[in-house]
């Protein structure tokens, strides 16, 4: 009899890949509830259908590549891209916008690059820039955001403005957003505390999105303490926007925003803990890491402020990815008993 | 039984605040030791078995020379095959009784291949060879021990079998600042070390004293590890002023050489490089008790200490002689093989799985475990997360050595250091894509060995034939000129060059001596 002879070792401590993307969703949950709370049940509506979209597609691009399609389904990190995706874009998105997304995240920013495990840039960053660049009307206006619990948008009208086609709903719904407004009123010659006085923002970044964020903040610690992500990469991000936008701040608080405005608006939390700590896109060393999520926080604080854009957060992860090999050469640590 | 101490730095410990404090090592892990099953039990003496296969390589080096023939009646410790060069050592019948063949048999080798083994009956006397021990060890060369303890076939007994008197000889050639001996038992479920220490510890510290004596060591430490502690007891009592002992942390895994010297004195020893480099000579506490063994009586190694455990009905220690198959052990603690288990050779880190159950305990064999046979889950492809590079205790990116082994690229990878990877196993323990990480890098190290063969074999072949051609040029001119051939000259040149060579060696000797006198 042939027996399969297992090498050592052999014992594991039963992590698998399925286990981590399980966690990434769940530490998702918060952000997306709070989502809910002030925006309405759109964000929802977005989830599900990315995460169809991916499946499928998904499916369908193993087949084609003969490849076993079960095992990479069961490993959870389409689903994962998808939801990520689907929380970075305005929830009143039409279908067929998503649909393109994921296409590009799972098709040509994945697979073709040949799967899990290769692809050189963040799927979901990738998909989200892509719709970014082709219909950048649909992808800058979210439904104002009026308090917690009274969304500006009910079912019915998300329901509307995502399956119709004509596109008329989503510019009935639709409006700027806080980085959007900060970015196109800073252009009409307001400073920066003239503009914060308007009722899209809050406390600290815009009405909603400061709480939207600390709930991402909630599962990114929830990541840290089950040992998911390193701190490396959420430090640093988060330190790039902060120190750059402080320097920025101190030197003229009309012309740049504050640093607490800049960490709790847009996506810089959820990129700091969900999409720059994605390992296969990431830097491997821990000093990789630091350099390349400090090179994030300045890229995204730059291109908010000077760039075409309102966010620059996805950009900023692609740009770093990039890099990604080059500082992992410059970084290789030193071996045991080198000197 | 005192209660296991916590873990972390002795700093307020009265025995270890006076001697030293401890480093730690990179990466690592934290794994469930249970060894709480075979640990308190007082070992067993295994009982002679029907047949013993006694391979003629259990050690790294060159295979020893059968010196018996099929049929030839031995006396327990009679050498049945003898030295083949500096890096190697004899093999000794574990008992009296036949030699019956000397073949091809299955040995527990990490690619399970069948090697050349002597096979003995035994007669049942169990009949002693005429051994005698060397009087008052502390008055003899040093040189004179390590020839002994090569005599008795002692090597490495912590499992890499390295001949223990090239370890000594280095140390005779090197100055030795501190001798280690090693009962950082650190894989899970092992513990034939734990109980050697506590059945045999007068032998391990008295062998200690004959290893620092045979390599004129300055400094001689013990060390076990913090949930050992009836082990550390055993010492306790025995160890005096001229032997520290050590108490390390508990952390997997920290019983390795390179680990356990960084733990112990801070330093590195160099990458490809050897511990007695950084002046350290490091050797395990079964082969201390050993040279115990070897020096107080002449005894050769016949037998160990060898853990049977995990899914058998009684998990024990076993005080085994060599050559006794596995099966006989396994029958002995009472378990029958059944297909829905595995056999492994060795921890559940760094074991072989093995399904040939003829196979011999060796000399390197600590431990036989019993596991559930489970299917491997899928390998998946890497995520790049880095975890491996977090535990590795050689800190060593696990990850690109992945992907140049897999790759091919073996240039690459011994540029990513894979010869300095110790393959406990760290990696492929936190791997959430269940690569079987260590596989790839043996498998890379084989590949690059022969490959280092075959060239060698080649320059071997080149220089020979300019050898030749040279010499047949060399006659040529001499027949021409009617001066004798070169091949005289080369012998006196041999001679001289020796003799230099023993002056260097006695002056360097002399120069270490001075300091001491």
């Amino acid at each position: 009899m042939i027996e399969k002879i297992t090498s050592s070792p052999h014992w594991h401590n039963n992590q698998t890949i399925t286990g981590i993307m399980l966690n990434v969703c769940l530490a998702l949950i918060p952000g997306i509830l709070c989502y809910i709370w002030f925006f309405g049940w759109g964000i929802l509506i977005q989830c599900v259908l990315a995460v169809v979209f991916a499946a499928l597609l998904e499916f369908v691009v193993l087949k084609l590549r003969q490849r076993d399609p079960y095992p990479f389904l069961r490993d959870g990190s389409a689903v994962v891209t998808a939801l990520l995706f689907a929380v970075s874009v305005s929830p009143l998105l039409p279908w067929w916008a998503s649909l393109a997304g994921i296409a590009f995240a799972i098709i040509l920013s994945k697979h073709v690059f040949g799967g899990l495990g290769n692809n050189l840039f963040n799927p979901a960053m990738a998909g989200y820039i892509f719709i970014l660049l082709c219909f950048p009307a649909y992808m800058n206006a979210w439904p104002p955001a009026t308090g917690p619990g009274v969304a500006s948008v009910n079912l019915g009208e998300y329901l509307d403005s995502i399956f119709s086609i004509s596109g008329t709903a989503f510019d009935a719904f639709s409006g700027a957003t806080p980085l959007n407004a900060m970015k196109s009123q800073l252009g009409l010659m307001s400073t920066v505390s003239e503009i914060r006085t308007g009722p899209l923002f809050g406390h600290f970044g815009g009405t909603g999105w400061e709480w939207i964020n600390f709930s991402f903040l909630l599962g990114g610690m929830y990541l840290l303490f089950r040992g998911i992500i390193k701190w490396h990469i959420p430090i640093s991000v988060l330190a790039g926007v902060f120190l750059i936008s402080s320097v920025f701040h101190l030197y003229d608080t009309d012309l740049y925003a504050s640093p607490l405005f800049h960490i709790c608006s847009g996506g810089t939390i959820l990129c700091a803990f969900f999409i720059a700590t994605d390992p296969i896109t990431a830097a491997t060393s821990n000093k990789g890491r630091l350099i390349y999520g400090g090179l994030i926080g300045v890229l995204a604080w730059v291109i908010r402020t000077w760039g075409a854009f309102p966010d620059g957060v996805g950009f900023a992860v692609l740009i770093a990815n990039a890099f990604v090999p080059l500082i992992d050469l410059l970084t290789r640590p030193r071996v045991f008993g080198e000197r | 039984m005192p209660p296991p101490l916590p873990r972390g730095l002795y700093f307020n410990d009265p025995v270890q605040a006076m001697t030293r404090a401890l480093h730690s090592f990179p990466g690592g892990l934290l794994l469930e030791p249970q060894k709480e099953i075979t640990d308190r039990k007082m070992s067993i003496l295994h009982p002679l078995p029907e047949r013993m296969f006694l391979p003629l390589q259990q050690h790294i080096g060159l295979p020893a020379e059968p010196k018996v023939t099929a049929g030839d009646k031995v006396l327990k410790g009679q050498v049945i095959a003898q030295a083949n060069g500096y890096v190697s050592v004899p093999v000794h019948a574990s008992t009296s009784g036949k030699i019956t063949d000397i073949g091809m048999y299955p040995t527990p080798n990490p690619l399970g291949e069948k090697a050349l083994c002597i096979v003995l009956e035994p007669d049942g006397e169990d009949a002693w060879f005429e051994i005698k021990p060397t009087e008052k060890y502390d008055t003899v060369e040093p040189e004179q021990l390590q020839r002994l303890i090569r005599d008795c076939g002692i090597i490495g007994l912590g499992g890499a079998g390295f001949p223990a008197h090239v370890k000594l000889m280095e140390g005779v050639d090197n100055a030795v600042d501190t001798l280690i001996i090693n009962g950082v038992e650190c894989e899970p479920q092992i513990t034939c070390d734990a109980r050697l220490i506590q059945e045999k510890a007068d032998y391990i510290v008295s062998g200690a004293r004959m290893i620092r004596h045979a390599v004129q060591a300055g400094h001689c430490v013990i060390a076990v590890e913090d949930d050992m502690p009836a082990a550390y007891e055993a010492l306790a009592a025995l160890v005096d002023d001229d032997l520290e002992l050590v108490r390390v942390p508990t952390r997997y895994p920290a019983g390795g050489e390179k680990q356990l010297i960084k733990t112990l004195t801070g330093k590195e020893a160099p990458s490809g490089g050897l511990p007695i480099h950084i002046g350290i000579v490091i050797h395990n506490v079964a082969t201390a008790a050993a040279v115990f063994r070897a020096v107080t009586r002449g005894e050769p190694i016949v037998s160990r200490y060898v853990t049977v455990t995990g899914r058998v009905n009684n998990p024990i220690n076993l005080q085994v002689l060599i050559g006794t198959p596995v099966k006989d052990c396994l029958e002995t603690c009472g378990y029958e093989h059944r297909e829905e288990n595995k056999v492994i050779i060795g921890g559940p880190m760094m074991g072989v799985h093995v399904t040939n159950l003829n196979m011999p305990v060796i000399k390197t064999t600590n431990c036989i475990i019993i596991e559930e046979n489970t299917a491997p889950l899928k390998e998946m492809p890497c995520i790049r997360c880095g975890n491996c590079a977090d535990v590795c205790p050689a800190e060593l990116l696990p990850q690109q050595l992945y992907w140049h082994t897999k790759a091919g690229e073996l240039d690459a990878a011994k540029k990513y250091h894979l010869f300095d990877c110790i393959e406990c196993g760290c990696c492929a323990y936190v791997c959430p894509s269940q690569i079987p990480l260590v596989h790839y890098y043996r498998q890379a190290k084989s590949q690059i060995a022969a490959e280092e063969k075959r060239s060698r074999g080649a320059d071997l072949a080149r220089s020979r034939f300019m050898q030749k051609n040279n010499r047949l040029k060399n006659e040529a001119a001499g027949e021409e000129t009617g001066e004798t051939g070169p091949a005289d000259d080369g012998k006196v040149d041999k001679k001289a060059y020796v003799k230099a060579a023993i002056e260097r060696s006695k002056a360097r000797r002399q120069d270490r001596k001075a300091p001491d006198d």
